[in-house]
């Protein structure tokens, strides 16, 4: 076969490949600026009549049809628990990842390897004993109550991300450290943190990923305006007899903005080999 | 006065005791070089040193202070590591001034000092690049530049020649010397290459699991070993060991044939006693081919089995008393493979060891 001919199947099979993995995606954008009629007409219609920004409209409620959910304040929701239970994970798993990675203790390994298996349990399963515990405790429909349990989901992961990350950073270079002046704090702070920046940072976003994204769970824990995130309030589109898909499209697009942008400013220092040259290479 | 001194130190890890109560007394300004094999503690003892390892019996003392439960910042002390750990987020410049500044000195301060440091090592064009940008040697200076800006009390290396190429280490090894001359300042260094150690020691401290086997000066190592381990550690070649029996003031070896006692020898040993005859491959030369050495001589008949033609010297392999040695041909002529040549020995420089313990019979 000529390779031109060749070239020409691959960039066809690739484009088809993408639209498969891109489909969902795209549908729900384009969705998102289409009528409710238009989205539920059978045969479906592939391309858009008319593009409109009712539905947004709708949302933030100017416009005509005012849908009466509070997206504000769930935004504002999911942005607290976000961030919060981000910051959170981080502290205690960057933190445990570095105890991992540089001291050895008592039962280190069987440690680490429960961690890891606390992965493996699905987080739905857990959701009836949470439900219980956080009712008796009162924290049920709480903020405090979610991210407690977005933190406690993301801390596993978080400490094996950085705890690699940690000791593919030299020892050596925390001990030279030490032998300049530093504290054992100043040489984690001055020299293994900037270096282990860009697993902290992946670590970071895989977390603020997992809390502005999950459902499951927040869906039995929340319950009111202020608690409520917004994958969970995408279920207010739906009434007893009518799905609003056009408007809950418009919100997933509200959703997967700031993830976006997250994920591309975060991007930029997700350098890796950043330690290549310190030591003998 | 920055003087190091070792008392009864012991490290142990768990109930595994690596470093057996060594003593070492290092004098101001003297240049200490720990040798020996792997695993015997070299570099354990010089990590209790800079207070990297914690020490589990003993005292170790810089100056007159006592640095047991000191950290190592508290123990003015720098270090140049085997892999230098250069800090790979700053330049050069800031690798070279970062001690000044978790000391908080002033922005000029720091800049002077990294300049006097640049200059001494030959740096200023590297100062803003990058330890990736540098090369194994250049890496090796900004190391040692580190080390230098805060005029510390001790130096430490750790084996800091062993990842560059046998033409680098030479160089290094020149650099390392010159730079003890400039700044005058207490050095141990740790290294497993005894060739490192004979050119750069004051005084060699020779380690065997965790014990010091012999400290003394270069020579004093070389010519006057207290064991055969130290025979055979130092010197290249090594030190010809061949084991044999005394008889009527010879030494007697397996394939029958006899040295006579060396003269520091005699009388310490007697009849019947197993020992170890040593000698180096410089006192074991064919003849016409020695350097103009008078001395208590002898000859002995050598079968060649191969010459390793160095240029100026040739290396002779033979076989003797058993065992395979090596003696040393000076002005070199080509020699084929089971030539017999006439050598001499000189026999005021050999030794003798007990077969047993390995100790000199010196006395």
């Amino acid at each position: 076969m000529p390779s031109r001919t060749k070239t020409v199947l691959i960039w066809i099979v690739t484009f088809f490949i993408m639209l498969i993995i891109c489909m969902p995606g795209l549908w729900i954008i384009l969705s998102a600026f289409r009528t409710n009629g238009e989205i539920l007409t059978k045969p479906a219609i592939w391309i858009p009549q008319n593009l409109t920004l009712d539905n947004f409209r709708a949302i933030f409620g100017f416009g005509e049809n005012v849908v009466g959910i509070p997206v504000a304040s769930y935004f504002r929701n999911s942005l607290v628990i976000s961030i919060t239970s981000t910051a959170l994970a981080l502290l205690i798993g960057m933190t445990g990842g570095y105890a991992f990675a540089r001291y050895s203790f008592p039962g280190k390994k069987p440690a680490f390897l429960w961690l890891m298996l606390s992965r493996t349990v699905p987080g739905i399963a857990l959701s009836l004993p949470i439900f219980i515990i956080w009712s008796r405790l009162g924290i049920i429909d709480t903020k405090f109550g979610v991210i407690l349990v977005f933190t406690a989901i993301n801390v596993p992961f978080t400490v094996w991300l950085t705890e690699g990350f940690f000791r593919q950073v030299p020892n050596d270079l925390n001990e030279a450290a030490q032998i300049d002046g530093c504290t054992r704090w100043q040489a984690f702070w001055k020299i293994e943190f900037p270096l282990a920046k860009s697993g902290i940072a992946s670590a970071g976003i895989f977390a603020f990923l997992t809390s502005w994204n999950e459902y499951a769970l927040a869906s039995q824990l929340t319950r009111s305006t202020d608690s409520k995130t917004l994958p969970v309030g995408l279920m207010d589109f739906t009434a007893q007899f009518t799905i609003d898909w056009a408007g809950m499209c418009a919100m997933a697009v509200i959703i997967i903005i700031p993830a976006l942008i997250l994920t591309f400013l975060v991007q930029k220092h997700l350098i890796a080999g950043l330690t290549f040259g310190g030591v003998k290479g | 006065m920055a003087t190091v001194t070792l008392k009864d130190v012991v490290k142990r890890y768990g109930a595994v005791e690596v470093v057996h109560g060594i003593n070492l007394d290092i004098a101001h300004n003297e240049f200490v070089v720990l040798v020996g094999p792997s695993g015997c503690g070299k570099s354990t003892t010089l990590r209790m040193i800079a207070g990297l390892e914690e020490i589990s019996d003993g005292d170790i003392l810089i100056g007159d202070q006592v640095v047991n439960q000191l950290p190592p910042r508290k123990r003015n002390i720098s270090m140049v590591f085997q892999n230098y750990a250069l800090y790979p987020h700053m330049t050069v410049s800031e690798n070279l001034g970062f001690s000044l500044k978790i000391a908080s000195r002033s922005k000029e301060e720091i800049e002077a000092a990294v300049q006097d440091a640049a200059d001494i090592l030959g740096l200023d064009e590297l100062l803003e690049r990058t330890p990736a940008e540098l090369s194994g040697g250049q890496r090796q200076r900004v190391a040692m530049g580190r080390a230098i800006v805060r005029h510390p009390d001790v130096f430490l290396f750790d084996e800091p020649l062993s990842n560059l190429d046998a033409k680098l280490r030479t160089q290094m090894r020149v650099e390392i010397k010159k730079l003890h001359a400039k700044v005058k300042t207490t050095i141990v260094y740790v290294t497993h290459d005894q060739v490192e150690a004979m050119t750069l020691a004051d005084r060699i401290v020779i380690m065997k699991d965790g014990h010091i086997v012999q400290i003394g000066t270069p020579l004093e190592v070389f010519e006057r070993p207290v064991d055969t381990f130290v025979a055979g550690f130092i010197g290249s070649p090594p030190m010809n060991l061949i084991d044999g029996t005394i008889k009527n003031d010879t030494v007697v070896f397996s394939d029958g044939r006899s040295v006579p006692v060396p003269p520091d020898f005699s009388g310490k040993v007697v009849d019947g006693r197993r020992v170890v005859f040593g000698f180096r491959a410089d006192v074991l030369m064919p003849k016409g081919h020695t350097l103009a050495e008078s001395g208590v001589l002898h000859d002995l008949d050598l079968t060649i089995d191969l010459a390793e033609p160095l240029g100026s010297e040739s290396i002779l392999l033979s076989s003797f008393g058993g065992k395979d040695i090596q003696a040393r041909m000076h002005n070199p002529r080509p020699v084929k493979g089971g030539e017999v040549l006439s050598c001499e020995l000189h026999l005021e420089k050999c030794h003798l060891f007990d077969a047993e313990t390995g100790q000199s019979l010196r006395g």
